[in-house]
């Protein structure tokens, strides 16, 4: 009895010592992991700045003033003035198609011709 | 086992028989087991303490030997975790109001040199100023035979530039990575950005300090690691800086001006859309400063901020305000401006020698009189106008957040004399920064507070200082609204922004003393619209002429007037204002008395 409790113990004991060790050594892999992410994080960063500055260059005042120009016949675009605001009334929305009006059952109102219906599409007035 | 008897029969007999004593075999034998046990057990315990020390030889040999290593080995922290810190650049970015990048940080290389490790200095000079065309081949050959074991060759490198030093392919020629600053806006804002340069440098990295500017006012915060990297937001839009920097150079051009200036500032919150100062520069490549001359005359200098000139009929406004504020006048009081003016031995004239006869208070700021601005300031006497003035801010250098700021400190007399306060009542005898005029004109269009300007960018309106009742300000409104309907200032009138303002020409003083003829500043100083004011803008031009007419004209009427009008019809729109009709006055109410 009493060896098995020795025996179980020691066993127990390789067996948390085996469990420590991998999981210190799985931390150590993840931790190395996490730093290559970070430089790629650091260098993506790197690039992003590059790119932005780059954005930002290409999209400088001067620079979009003189494309405007050049490709003016294509564009036409001016600089922005005040006769240039307007109102929603000034734009032209196009008109609503009404559906044409269809009478179907039309009411005989004058009496004039003998009780015989206005027919549709004729008009009868006198 | 076999034990050995104590008593063994034998021999107990045989001593018996020979008369000796049995007992004494018996404590002899006892000796004996009692040896061999002690033997046996001091066998074991030999056994065990060597065990034992062989136990304690490795523990103390394991630390012993964790010490040495920990001793021999380079210090490091344990680590049981990765930080997720972010990995940042050496100084943040600087941006517009709306997040637009105005400076950021680009990665680049220095090249340097290491003589002693270098195989044919003659063909590296040769090549190397083949590359760069400001470096001289004698200079670089001198230096590399000489006693020099290290140095500088370029601070800052292009990839094609590198590439082809690296074609030249000497292992004396070395890269070190670092960071610059970057304004790829080129000259726009360049007075706010200033510059940045390099400080401490080493062969890996080198330090980027700001050296004038808002790079240089807020140094240590954008090199603080603890802001991440957050980018300054500066109060400035990029859109409307660009359109007033084009204006006011086509301005300046068109007006024959050496200089020019503008200010651009939210009346509610103080800050400053757009500041223009030229001749500007181009802060990735800032040129040196003056050794000689006048320092106003380098592209460094920063004329909306530092350039402290007097701005003439611009602080009439100011005086009339003051006096109505006082109660001393209103609107309608009429004032003799015909009279002959004389305070401490000096007359006081009008422009060209003019007399407007009997004004209204109205009147005299729309016409611009001296003499009845000069009347007014004599009523409001020496001590009040002083307080007034220092209320304004402009007796203190603005608190403008650019190193030159400082620079741009008023300029006003030691003795404040009757004769001061009325030259001072039209703008003379005082001097401000562009910077100072717009501030104390937002004062007057927000309706009497005074309110700091910044070029930072601010959540909200501060609470500022009052310095004038409400109904002042809007007295005072509606006189600058009627200089552009009916004064000075008729070519400021943009349809649909009721532009109110006020014009000042000043001779320009000469260094020696005394007054140029012939050189002006010409200020326009304007509000938009004047009955809601949002903005005001301050456009000032010196030595300008504009020689459409006869003779050259230099008010600033015809000068800085209609550029400021060109800039507010340009500006306007972008700054979201829409053109809407101005509300008529209230037909049957007049003020008959105050």
């Amino acid at each position: 009895m009493r060896s098995l409790l020795y025996i179980v113990t020691a066993l127990a004991v390789i067996g948390l010592a085996f469990w420590a060790y991998r999981e210190n050594y799985q931390t150590q892999a993840e931790i190395a992991k996490t730093e290559q992410i970070n430089r790629e994080i650091g260098q993506a960063r790197a690039r992003l700045t590059v790119l932005r500055a780059e954005w930002a260059y290409l999209n400088r005042p001067d620079r979009l003033r003189d494309l405007t120009d050049v490709n003016f016949e294509r564009l036409g675009l001016l600089p922005l003035r005040p006769e240039q605001f307007g109102k929603v009334d000034q734009v032209a929305f196009p008109q609503p198609i009404e559906p044409e009006l269809i009478i179907n059952n039309p009411v005989d109102v004058f009496g004039m011709n003998g009780g015989e219906a206005v027919t549709r599409g004729d008009s009868t007035f006198p | 086992m076999i034990r050995t008897p104590l008593r063994p029969l034998a021999r107990i007999l045989e001593a018996r028989a020979s008369g000796e004593n049995p007992d004494a075999i018996e404590r002899e034998n006892l000796r004996i087991r009692h040896e061999q046990m002690r033997d046996a057990s001091r066998g074991r315990a030999e056994g065990r303490l060597l065990i034992l020390s062989v136990i304690f030889f490795c523990a103390f040999g394991v630390i012993g030997a964790r010490m040495g290593v920990l001793a021999a080995t380079e210090p490091a922290e344990p680590r049981a975790a990765s930080t997720g810190s972010a990995i940042l650049a050496q100084r943040a970015d600087i941006t517009d109001r709306h997040g637009r990048v105005l400076a950021t940080n680009f990665e680049t290389h220095s090249l340097y040199a290491q003589p002693l490790q270098m195989i044919d200095k003659e063909r590296v000079a040769a090549e190397l100023a083949a590359i760069f065309p400001d470096l001289k081949q004698e200079k670089l050959l001198k230096d590399f035979t000489g006693k020099r074991k290290f140095l500088w060759i370029k601070k800052k490198l292009s990839p094609e530039q590198k590439q082809a030093v690296h074609n030249i392919g000497d292992p004396g020629l070395l890269f070190g990575p670092r960071e610059m600053r970057l304004y790829p806006n080129g000259k726009l804002a360049a007075h706010v950005m200033g510059g940045a340069s390099f400080g401490r440098e080493g062969v890996h990295a080198a330090e980027v300090i700001g050296v004038a500017g808002v790079e240089k006012y807020y140094d240590d915060v954008l090199r603080d690691p603890a802001r991440q990297g957050a980018p300054l937001a500066l109060s400035l839009d990029l859109t409307v800086q660009a359109a007033a920097e084009r204006v006011l150079y086509g301005g300046m051009k068109l007006m024959n001006a050496k200089g020019a200036a503008s200010v651009l500032m939210d009346v509610h919150t103080g800050e400053i859309i757009s500041i223009v100062s030229l001749p500007d520069f181009d802060p990735n490549a800032r040129p040196s400063p003056l050794t000689e001359g006048d320092a106003s005359d380098s592209p460094l200098f920063n004329r909306a901020v530092q350039g402290v000139y007097e701005l003439g009929s611009v602080y009439k406004i100011f005086t009339a305000a003051q006096a109505m504020d006082l109660n001393l006048v209103n609107n309608q009081t009429m004032i003799d401006t015909g009279k002959a003016l004389r305070v401490g031995g000096f007359n006081i004239g009008e422009f060209q020698k003019k007399n407007y006869g009997v004004l209204s208070v109205e009147d005299i700021i729309v016409k611009s009189s001296n003499r009845g601005t000069g009347r007014m300031a004599l009523q409001i006497g020496v001590k009040r106008q002083k307080e007034f003035m220092k209320a304004m801010g402009f007796m203190d250098y603005t608190p403008l957040e650019i190193v030159e700021a400082k620079g741009g400190k008023p300029l006003y007399p030691e003795r404040w004399t009757d004769l001061s306060a009325v030259t001072i009542s039209y703008g003379h005898g005082i001097s401000n920064s562009p910077v100072h005029l717009a501030a104390g004109y937002a004062a007057l269009a927000n309706g009497g507070t005074y309110i700091e300007p910044t070029i930072i960018k601010r959540t909200g309106a501060p609470e500022g200082t009052r310095v004038m009742r409400e109904d002042t300000a809007r007295y005072a409104r509606q006189m600058l609204r009627k200089v552009v309907t009916d004064g000075t200032a008729s070519f400021g009138e943009v349809q649909g922004y009721a532009v109110g303002g006020k014009t000042g020409t000043a001779d320009k003083p000469k260094p020696r003393g005394g007054y140029y003829d012939d050189k002006v500043i010409a200020t326009f100083a304007s509000l938009l619209p004047a009955h809601n004011p949002k903005y005001v803008l301050v456009v000032t031009l010196d030595e300008p002429t504009e020689t459409s007419g006869k003779k050259p004209r230099r008010t600033a009427g015809w000068t800085a007037v209609p550029v400021a009008a060109e800039m507010i019809g340009r500006v306007a729109p972008l700054l979201g204002l829409r053109p809407e009709i101005e509300p008529g006055e209230l037909a049957g109410i007049t003020l008959t008395s105050n």
